[in-house]
This record gives C-alpha cells, sequence and structure tokens, in this order.
C-alpha cells in the first residue's frame, strides 16, 4: 500500500481514537461538573459513614457538585466534609446539608436544602446545620429486635 | 610482499570456530587482492558457509582475525562493525529478499536505514541499480511474482545499491542447473568488473569458478589446502585437488562399474 | 525430580531475563533509527485500523450482554436506574482493556509472531543484520511505540461502543429511559477509573507485542521443531502467553492501583 494511502487512514484512526479517549476522560471520567467555575464548601457531620470523595451533592435533587474530601476534625472527632459547587449557585447561610441514600442500597449523597437568609455562604465556609447519614445497621437492627429494644425501654423506668 | 599486502582488501588469518564438539573451521587463512574475483570451493560441510558468516559477522569466530583494507577488524568494536558492514555486502543463498516489498523497496530498504540520502536521491539510485540489473520493468513487483534468475538479479542490486567494496557471495548458483550457473557466474564477473568490486565467491561448482575466478581456494577439513590462480589449480598434484577436481571422472568409473554391474546382472537373469 | 523443577524454573527465570533483553533493546534501538515514524505508522494501521472492525463489533456485544444481564439482575432489586453504572464500571475498570486487549493479540499479535518467524526463517533478519540494519529498530521498535498509543485507543473505542451497546438493549430493548441511563454512567466514572484503564491498555499493549515479537524473532531457537512448525509453533506460544499475560497484568495492576 501506498505510504500515503496509509497515512490516511493511520490518521483518520487516530482522530476517532482521540476523541474516544477524550471523550471518556473529559466527558465521562472528570464528572459532570464541566464548563463552569466551582467553590468549595465545609460540613461538618457527626457520621459521614458510606460517603466517598466523589460522591454527588444535590440541591433539590439536582447535581450542583461532588464531595472532594473527607476527613476527621482532629479536635472533635466528627468528619469534615469539602464539598465542590458550581459557582453560579448561590447558597444562604442557613443552608441545611444532609446524608442520603438513592433508593434502599444505593449510593449515598450529599442533600443541600437551602435556608431563607440574606447572606451567603462563601468560599471555604462551614456548614454547621447538618444531618447525618443513617445508619441502614442500626436501623434494621431496631426494625428486627424493636421487642427486645422496647422491654428493656419499658423495663427501665420501672424502678 | 610489502606491496602485495597494500594491494589485499581482506585478509584472514587462522579462523577457528567450533560448533559443540564439531571444528568446522580449523584455523582457516585466505588473501582476497582488491578488485579481484575470488572463489573458495570445498565439498558440502567443508565450513565454507561458516567462513563466510563469521566474514558477515552473522557467526563470531573463536579464535583467528581479519583485516580489511589494511586494518585488524575487532569484532567487539561497534563501530568498526559498523564500517564494515557499510563497505561489505553480503549474497544469500537463498537471496533473502523481504517478500513484503516490492523490487524498488528491497533495492531502496539498505539506503533509506543507513544512509542519510533525501527520499529522491534514494529513489534515484535504486531505479539506476535496477536499471544496471535489467529489472527496471519489474520495479513495482514483489519478489514472489519474478523467476528465479531475476531474484538473484534482484537480491545483487541490493548489494550493490550501497556501493561497497566487498560483496560476499554464499553458494549463488546452489540448486541450479549447468546454463543458470553459467547466467550467474557471467552475471558476478560482468557486474564485478562494471561496478569495480571485490567479489568473494563460496562454491562448489569447480568448472564455473575456474571459468570465471581470476584466484582459487579449496577449503577442506576447516583448513584451506590451495591457494592460487585457475591454472596452477588445474596443474596442482595436490592430493585434495586432485580428489575434488576429478570427482567427475571418478563419476565416470562408478558409473561405468555400475554399469558393468547391471550388464552381469542383467546377463545373469 | 527436584533437579527437573529446578531446570525448569532455571529456564522460566532465563527466558523471563531474555525477553525483558530484548524488549529494552528494542526500546534503545529506536536511538538513531532513520525514517522510524514510516515504520511506526504502518505498525499503527496493522494494530489500528485493520483490528477496528473486530474492536467495534466485539465491544458493541460485551456492551449488549452487559445491558441484557445487568437489567434482569437489577430488575429484581428495582434498581434498573443503576444500569448505567453496572455496564460503565464493568467496560471501564476490567471488560475494555482486557477483552480489547484479547481481541488485538488475536489479530495484530499473531500476524507479527507469524510475520517475524517467517523472516528469521527467511534469513530476512539476517540479511538486515548484514547491511547494518538493527533488526530490533526496523522490525519490533516502531510496534512497541505504536502499541504504547494504539492499545489505549482501541480501549477508549470499544468502551465508548460497549456504552452505546448498554444502552441500546437497555433503553431500545427493555424501556429504560436513555436519560437515567446516560446520568448513572457519568456519575459512576471517575477520572481515577479512567486513568487506570488507560494504564491498563497502555502496559497490555505493551507487554503483548513484546512477547509475540519476541517469539516471532526466537522462531529458529524454538526447541520443539524447526521451519515452517516452528513458526506456528512460536505463534501459538506467543498468543497464548499473551492472553495469560493480561490477565495476570489486569490481576496485578488492578490489585496495585485499587
Amino acid at each position: 500500500m501506498k505510504q500515503t494511502k496509509l497515512e490516511l487512514y493511520v490518521g483518520a484512526f487516530v482522530l476517532i481514537g482521540i476523541a474516544a479517549v477524550i471523550y471518556l476522560t473529559v466527558k465521562l471520567g472528570s464528572g459532570s461538573l464541566i464548563g463552569g467555575d466551582t467553590y468549595v464548601i465545609e460540613a461538618r457531620f457527626a457520621n459521614a459513614g458510606g460517603l466517598n470523595a466523589g460522591s454527588s451533592v444535590l440541591v433539590a435533587g439536582v447535581p450542583v457538585g461532588r464531595v472532594e474530601a473527607i476527613r476527621v476534625d482532629n479536635t472533635d472527632y466528627s468528619a469534615m466534609v469539602t464539598l465542590r459547587v458550581l459557582a453560579g449557585l448561590k447558597l444562604p447561610t442557613d443552608t441545611m446539608a444532609s446524608i442520603k441514600t438513592t433508593g434502599l442500597i444505593g449510593d449515598k449523597y450529599v442533600a443541600l436544602a437551602p435556608g431563607a437568609d440574606e447572606t451567603y455562604l462563601e468560599t471555604g465556609a462551614r456548614i454547621t446545620m447538618t444531618e447525618s447519614s443513617v445508619d441502614l445497621e442500626s436501623l434494621i437492627g431496631k426494625m428486627a429486635f424493636g421487642s427486645v429494644d422496647k422491654a428493656k425501654d419499658e423495663k427501665e423506668p420501672a424502678p | 610482499m610489502g606491496a602485495d599486502t597494500q594491494n589485499l582488501l581482506l585478509h584472514i588469518e587462522g579462523l577457528y570456530k567450533r560448533f559443540d564438539e564439531n571444528v568446522v573451521l580449523a584455523g582457516a587463512s585466505l588473501d582476497v587482492p582488491r578488485g579481484s574475483l575470488v572463489t573458495v570451493l570445498g565439498r558440502s560441510g567443508a565450513g565454507k558457509s561458516v567462513l563466510l558468516k563469521c566474514l558477515a559477522d552473522v557467526i563470531r569466530p573463536d579464535q583467528g582475525s581479519i583485516s580489511f583494507d589494511g586494518h585488524p577488524l575487532n569484532m567487539d568494536d561497534a563501530a568498526a562493525r559498523a564500517e564494515f558492514r557499510r563497505r561489505c555486502s553480503f549474497l544469500f543463498q537463498s537471496n533473502a529478499l523481504f517478500d513484503s516489498l516490492t523490487a524498488l523497496e528491497n533495492v531502496a530498504l539498505p539506503l533509506e536505514q543507513t544512509t542519510d540520502l533525501t527520499d529522491k536521491e534514494i529513489r534515484e539510485r535504486s531505479l539506476e541499480a535496477l536499471h544496471q540489473l535489467e529489472l527496471d520493468v519489474h520495479q513495482d513487483r514483489y519478489p514472489s511474482q519474478l523467476s528465479g534468475g531475476m531474484q538473484k538479479r534482484l537480491a545483487l542490486a541490493r548489494a550493490i545499491v550501497t556501493r561497497p567494496e566487498l560483496v560476499l557471495f554464499d553458494e549463488p548458483t546452489a540448486g541450479l542447473d549447468p546454463l543458470r550457473r553459467n547466467a550467474v557466474f557471467a552475471m558476478i564477473a560482468k557486474y564485478q568488473r562494471q561496478f569495480g568490486f571485490t567479489a568473494l565467491v563460496v562454491t562448489h561448482d569447480l568448472t564455473e569458478a575456474l571459468i570465471a575466478s581470476d584466484r582459487v581456494a579449496l577449503l577442506d577439513k576447516g583448513l584451506m589446502c590451495f591457494e592460487g590462480t585457475p591454472a596452477e589449480f588445474s596443474a596442482s598434484n595436490h592430493p585434495v585437488v586432485c580428489n575434488f577436481s576429478d570427482s567427475a571422472d571418478t563419476l565416470g568409473s562408478t558409473l561405468a562399474a555400475i554399469r558393468r554391474g547391471e550388464a552381469l546382472h542383467s546377463e545373469d537373469s | 525430580m527436584l533437579r527437573t523443577v529446578g531446570s525448569h524454573t532455571l529456564s522460566i527465570v532465563h527466558e523471563f531475563g531474555d525477553f525483558a533483553l530484548f524488549t529494552g533493546h528494542s526500546f534503545r534501538s529506536a536511538i538513531g533509527s532513520r525514517r522510524l515514524w514510516r515504520r511506526i505508522v504502518r505498525a499503527g494501521f496493522e494494530q489500528g485500523v485493520r483490528c477496528l472492525p473486530v474492536i467495534l463489533i466485539v465491544g458493541l456485544f460485551t456492551g449488549l450482554v452487559l445491558g441484557l444481564q445487568g437489567y434482569y439482575v437489577l430488575n429484581r432489586f428495582g434498581s434498573e436506574s443503576l444500569l448505567g453504572t453496572l455496564v460503565s464500571l464493568s467496560l471501564v475498570r476490567e471488560l475494555g482493556p482486557v477483552l480489547a486487549a484479547l481481541m488485538l493479540v488475536g489479530q495484530a499479535g499473531s500476524a507479527l509472531a507469524a510475520e517475524l518467524g517467517i523472516q528469521r526463517n527467511t534469513e530476512q533478519i539476517a540479511a538486515l543484520e548484514t547491511m547494518g540494519v538493527s533488526s530490533h529498530a526496523y522490525l519490533v521498535t516502531p510496534r512497541l511505540l505504536a502499541a504504547l498509543v494504539v492499545y489505549p485507543m482501541q480501549t477508549a473505542l470499544f468502551i465508548t461502543v460497549g456504552l452505546w451497546g448498554g444502552n441500546l438493549s437497555g433503553s431500545l430493548l427493555l424501556g429504560l429511559e436513555p436519560g437515567v441511563y446516560w446520568s448513572s454512567v457519568e456519575r459512576a466514572i471517575e477520572s481515577q477509573d479512567v486513568r487506570e484503564c488507560f494504564t491498563k491498555a497502555a502496559t497490555f499493549g505493551l507487554l503483548t507485542i513484546a512477547l509475540c515479537a519476541y517469539h516471532g524473532f526466537n522462531a529458529h531457537r524454538c526447541r520443539s521443531a524447526t521451519g515452517a512448525r516452528a513458526v506456528s509453533a512460536s505463534t501459538t506460544r506467543a498468543v497464548v502467553q499473551s492472553s495469560i499475560i493480561v490477565l495476570a497484568a489486569d490481576y496485578i495492576i488492578t490489585s496495585f492501583l485499587v
């Protein structure tokens, strides 16, 4: 085969190959947060079990950001969760953050419920009103062994 | 002797090569004067191919020295080897043409890979080599589409396109009929004079070699037992030489004996 | 008995070392090789354009099957919306790089081993050396360099087509909303997954093409056969060992990166 024809074919292959690579890395790999500036806020949770870096952040069920990092606060051993949120979305200072689950056994995500305050959260600001993840095991435990707990509860106040 | 050494392109001294217990070269020596056509004769298995492959650097000799153009060739020196390879070409018994490249691409390959010539210069020189070997109409054919003789010429075109000073031929006439053998030797002699390279041919075809060569050497049991001109060879009474050159007579007498035996046999029945 | 084990171990270690030297030598030979780019383009054609149909077909069917099987499993838990997650994670993390590499071994790797084996048999490789051309640089280096680029691209194409196939069976055949599918795909894949996927693809490319070239190049050293049989034996060994090394390397990379 002639070199020019060969180069043409290989060139075409490389083009669609690069397109596929870009599709994977940019469209899928970096999440759905392209085309927009973001800012960082923090939220303190008593329990961030099941939440991962990369989990979604939703406002009214709409994805607006991702969890960037999770660490333990050295002072009070609570979970400090860093959230990266789209810059276009201004959140009032009394926004409430809660960790929820999609479906019964689905992924955990952070749901933000904006309040009614006139001032807005700045970059690096901290959300204090939080609701920790529901510990599914203890919940199931309560339901399954509810009678045992109830019996205990009833006995305790007796004396 | 001094002038003689000056004129030697290749000088081999005491080449020794052993494969396991089998000694193939037992200290062979050979002188190849510049611009000559030297033939190394010998029976199959006498070590001819190994001698050539030592020269082409495919096999490394255990002992012995090779000097090229007055300088000893150090096989451990990569630069010296590269220099030797640039000035020397090797023609394989099997031609070893690249079967997925066209005739033109085959000839162009050594230039493309070892020289800094431009594409245009390479094309010109390759076409010139093909033209000189009367292959220009076949430049876009693949080796498998060429006849045996054309393949041989194509291999020669590829060997000379780099303008080497020394061309090594490994059994160029093996398996060819007498007419083609003549043609191949005629081709080697013709182009050797036309291009002025020095040719070292390894063969067991005595008749053609004696007619075409300037010098003849006979290799037997890993040693060079005769070196000289074809006339000296014919006149020599060295036992191995006689044995080799009289092989046709021996065949005649053997055959005669067989025929007599057959005749006797048929008479019996 | 003990000696047999010992000698076998030694020969395996020896061959492994030989293979490593072969690969290293092939990369070193790239320096000073003339017109390398043209041979890389040809190798890109062999590994890229020629193998594209099989990559696309296998990718599509892999996606279709994943979509179908995944849908029925997830349907039991009422979480069909996770179909995209299932298909995309399986494809990106494991199936994409592994299956694409296996397909490329079957098509490009076997062809390479056979081609080099025949070139060795007909003294074409020896001829290159006598011309002063490095046979490594001429025959092996361009293929290795091309594999480093082509394998990740083929893998990306495989995954893209596979995701589309998953959507096809999920939404068109089984009635899942395409939007649900694609959004769960986008949510599932992290940049870490994609990086791992391409690391795997490039590693598989390097290993399999080097292994196929190694066996073809050394067809004359085949102990069990000579001539055409040696070529076929080398090609078989190249394909078998490449397939094994893909899965073994996959396990090692996965356990190190996750």
